[in-house]
């Protein structure tokens, strides 16, 4: 800071503070929720939390809300899980492998295979919601994992991100590996892969968000509750017909839903900061 | 496009290597987004039996369609608050943050989490918040004497989901925003404190012009995220409603296609989203090569 | 024991106009250290990484211990090479760098430990071979790179330009290592350099290049003593070697001497002498310590002219200073050709 003003440093770590505050508000009432009876929350929101918090999480996690149709949310987390680290290996291993083709070798049709990756970038599902679904339906993928992941592993941005940083591994590396007898996949996986760790950490932590945060496309290719997963599952309970929804259950499957990528942010923040920053770049 | 100066050779090697990225692509990208582009210009009949090329009669007739014009403009409206009010939001935080060095990183870290809740889940919790007969902000609002229903009023549903989608994206700007800050050289800052400008004019005369880049970037971005990225908001809360007050486009086309079941005009929205979609990542692209030139 | 030889070799880079080595013959003894000095850019890397195989030859040929390598991978040509960034692999422990080239190989484990080993002991390493590059100093790094080349004995080592990245200090220390290194390994070396001092410190055979060709090859003391022509007379010896014309100094000159020619004198040739033929208004005296180099121009020339002296010798600016030459020490250059006259 230029010069002391302790009125300005005040306010500064006030509004830092109050923002900070209002941004974990809606969590916490959230929280508050999820640890009280449906008739206690139903009669007007407590601020403090309640002895229900075994309970509800119990039952969410274990029985799911038969009246409104869905699966016990232990199964929709495992769906969420297998998701999104289905979608974030094969993100990673497909990047990986074609941007070392890209930046390593020349060949025919480099040129056209870099195009064809860089367009999904201006194809995501939202603009071809039906043929794709469509597409899917014809493979046989429609509830299953495969359909959940594979669809959405093809990714510019990695391929963009390793591709950048290929270029920046001196070629002197590349050379002594020659000479100390390394064919292409080995100076790949002993070197190049080594190498990218920190990138590959940072874009796990992006692409784990991704993929776990998706909603359309399970919303798509799943009909089958067995396949649901929590971030698409809760629209069902939120919208459960003409029954009063259960808010506290809701609220406890909420923060089920979000817990997992907040840590995964806050555990590893610097590398995601660092990933995010450089692949937006 | 360049490769490496030292490169390998391998007659069938790199063909393998790209293969796996390049036929998803093609499978799940390339041909159902062509399929799109092809259906655009057909109208089928309603048993789904004869399909004739209609040209762009499927456009034509959209851009007629009052519904449409209207999701249209809900669209752009939603965008431009979304965009606005988060952005403001993390360039105050961020201003603050980056005054005070020291403590930035732990204030990062309470205000990067929410960019990692989905979100549909963003949503449920303030349509949660807002709920006309428990939700504790309605109360709030009753209180003082303002009359929320978001069930009924389609302003009251738009402000919500204008909350719920900035919520989220307050966090990714706030990051963008402190890196932007932090990478200003602190002699300059310095060099107009001693030329006399108060903090006030310093943000005014030097950080704001220099983070104009991020600005520009930030306003792409937060456009693509409100256009494409925020369905489940509305999906999960107000299905649209009440009435058709927060049919946002993408919202538009994926009940279209599943509920009205009209194929050309489906595929038509999704041309015109594509479109949309690459008009936005070209000026981003403007952009970064601009940058790239500094 | 083993030689190299280069009969021919070109190479023009694709999309390059002019050739870079338009056609160069070399022959490298066993066991000999052969300096490739020349300024940046004349193509020395080219050639040793021709040698390598990490650069395709365009046409001759090049053959390592009687064995024509053009068409071998860089492995297999039992070469290793020290770069000048050294090349170490970041993600790797010492001992890894070491071993990796030997791993490839499928050699067995405790051989290679009892080579890393030695080779260790050998540079002084012994105590870091669990350490990553980044850990190191830039001297050890540079150690590092040598005793990855060390250990794969192979039949010659290549290195170019491997001490640029240090500093002054420990650049003459560790070229005092590497040729002590070189005699006890007796490996047949190329070595590349654009600091002509590291290069007559260090060969056995000193090749000057010049844009692509060989200005001259021969031991430091040949070169040195007799230039073959006006650039290695100006590029070898420091500082370089005055160039006259005779009409500036008459007396020096042979009878012979064409018009064309000029008249080289090393500073060190510069003799001062009361009679002596050369008469030098001193404009600036840089005392070295030992020797004092004395800047002064003689009538009716623009450049100036060096002398190098004892410091003993009295030498102020302003002054008029008289030197003179033993007969060896003036060399002969035809100005046309730049090639040596005699
Ligand atoms: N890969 C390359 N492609 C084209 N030209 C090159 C390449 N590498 C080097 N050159 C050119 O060849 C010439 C010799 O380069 P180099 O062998 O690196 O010189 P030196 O090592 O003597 O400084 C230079 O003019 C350089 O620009
Ligand atoms: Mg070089």
């Amino acid at each position: 800071m230029v010069e002391r003003r302790p009125l300005l440093t005040f306010t500064q770590h006030a509004v830092l503070i109050v923002g900070a505050a209002i941004f974990v508000f809606p969590i916490y009432l959230a929280f508050v929720a999820s640890t009280h009876t449906g008739t206690e929350v139903n009669r007007g929101l407590p601020l403090l939390p309640g002895d229900q918090m075994q309970e509800n999480y119990a039952i969410v996690l274990g029985e799911g809300l038969s009246t409104a149709g869905a699966p016990p949310i232990g199964l929709m987390l495992m769906n969420s899980t297998i998701m999104a680290l289905a979608i974030t290996l094969g993100k990673l291993a497909i990047s990986l492998l074609s941007s070392f083709a890209i930046v390593y070798f020349k060949f025919p049709f480099r040129v056209l295979a870099f195009w064809t990756i860089f367009i999904t970038l201006m194809l995501p599902v939202e603009v071809r919601i039906l043929p794709t679904y469509e597409v899917v339906a014809q493979l046989g993928m429609l509830n299953s994992y495969a359909g959940l992941s594979i669809p959405l592993i093809a990714s510019a941005t990695a391929t963009f991100l390793f591709r950048q940083f290929f270029m920046t591994v001196p070629d002197e590396l590349t050379e002594a590996a020659r000479i100390d007898g390394a064919g292409p996949m080995k100076f790949f996986r002993d070197i190049l892969v080594p190498l990218s760790r920190t990138n590959i950490a940072a874009l796990f932590v992006i692409l784990f968000i991704y993929g776990w945060n998706q909603y359309l496309w399970p919303l798509l290719v799943t009909t089958d509750e067995s396949y649901y997963t929590v971030v698409m599952g809760i629209q069902r309970l939120a919208n459960s017909g003409d029954q009063l929804p259960q808010w506290n259950l809701i609220m406890a499957t909420a923060i089920l839903a979000l817990l997992p990528p907040v840590i995964v942010i806050i555990v590893m923040q610097r590398l995601f900061v660092r990933g995010l920053v450089e692949v937006e770049k | 496009m360049r490769t490496k100066k030292v490169t390998f050779r391998h007659r069938w090697l790199p063909y393998a290597l790209v293969a796996p990225q390049i036929v998803i692509t093609l499978v799940f990208f390339i041909w159902p987004a062509s399929q799109a582009l092809y259906q655009s210009v057909l109208r089928q009949d309603a048993f789904g039996l004869r399909t004739e090329f209609v040209g762009l009669a499927n456009f034509a007739r959209l851009f007629a369609d009052p519904l449409y014009l209207e999701s249209f403009f809900t669209t752009v409206w939603f965008s431009a608050l979304v965009a606005g009010s988060s952005m403001l939001v993390a360039l105050v935080l961020a201003v603050m943050a980056d005054r005070v060095i020291r403590q930035a990183t732990t204030y990062r870290t309470l205000l990067i989490w929410p960019y990692a809740v989905a979100p549909a889940i963003a949503g449920v919790l303030w349509w949660f918040l807002f709920n006309p007969t428990i939700g504790i902000l309605a109360y709030a609002l009753e209180a003082l004497g303002y009359d929320w229903n978001h069930y009924q009023d389609g302003t009251d549903a738009m402000t919500m989901i204008v909350i719920a989608a900035a919520w989220r994206q307050v966090a990714y700007n706030f990051l963008f925003f402190l890196a932007g800050l932090q990478a200003i050289p602190k002699s300059l800052t310095e060099a107009a404190a001693i030329d006399g400008a108060g903090p006030v004019k310093r943000f005014v005369t030097i950080q704001l012009p220099l983070l104009s880049p991020t600005v520009f970037f930030l306003i792409v971005v937060n456009v693509v995220y409100a256009f494409f990225e925020t369905f489940g908001i509305v999906h999960a809360t107000t299905a649209g409603g009440p009435g058709n007050d927060t049919v946002i486009l993408v919202y538009k086309v994926w009940r279209d296609a599943f509920e009205g079941l009209n194929l050309g005009s489906s595929a038509a929205q999704s041309v015109i989203l594509m479109a949309i979609v690459i008009a936005l990542t070209a000026i981003q692209f403007r952009y970064i090569e601009r940058r790239v030139e500094y | 024991m083993s030689d190299i030889s280069l009969r021919d070799v070109r190479k023009v880079y694709s999309g390059a106009e002019a050739p870079t080595i338009p056609g160069l013959s070399l022959e490298i003894v066993s066991g000999e250290l052969c300096v490739l000095v020349g300024p940046s850019g004349c193509g020395k890397s080219t050639l040793l990484r021709m040698v390598a195989g990490l650069e395709e030859v365009s046409d001759g040929e090049i053959a390592i211990a009687g064995r024509r390598v053009n068409d071998l991978e860089p492995a297999e040509r039992d070469i290793s090479m020290v770069f000048q960034n050294y090349a170490l692999y970041p993600h790797m422990t010492v001992f890894n760098n070491m071993a990796y080239g030997l791993k490839n190989r499928g050699m067995p484990k405790d051989e290679i430990r009892r080579r890393v080993d030695e080779a260790a002991v050998m540079l002084g390493l012994d105590g870091f071979l669990a350490r990553r590059p980044r850990e190191l100093s830039g001297g050890q790094r540079q150690r590092v790179a040598m005793g990855r080349a060390i250990v794969r004995e192979p039949a010659a080592f290549l290195f170019d330009e491997p001490l640029s990245n240090l500093d002054a200090k420990l650049r003459v220390k560790t070229r005092v290592e590497i040729r002590d290194l070189q005699q006890r390994l007796r490996t047949t070396s190329i070595y590349v350099t654009h600091d002509q001092q590291e290069a007559m410190t260090l060969a056995d055979k000193l090749v000057v290049m010049n844009a692509g060709q060989i200005e001259q090859i021969g031991t430091p003391i040949e070169v040195y003593e007799r230039p073959a022509s006006l650039f290695v007379a100006g590029f070898i010896g420091s500082p370089p070697m005055n160039l006259l014309p005779p009409s500036a100094v008459p007396s020096l000159a042979p009878a012979s001497a064409p018009e064309h020619a000029l008249i080289g004198i090393r500073p060190e040739s510069m003799v001062p002498a009361d009679d002596g033929p050369i008469a030098l208004d001193v404009r600036v005296v840089e005392r070295l310590g030992a020797t004092s180099t004395i800047h002064g121009r003689l009538p009716g020339l623009e450049s100036d002219v060096i002398a190098s002296v004892p410091s003993t010798v009295p030498a102020d600016p302003g002054r008029t200073m008289r030197f003179s030459s033993p007969g060896d020490g003036v060399h002969l250059f035809d100005g046309r050709t730049g090639r040596r006259l005699g």
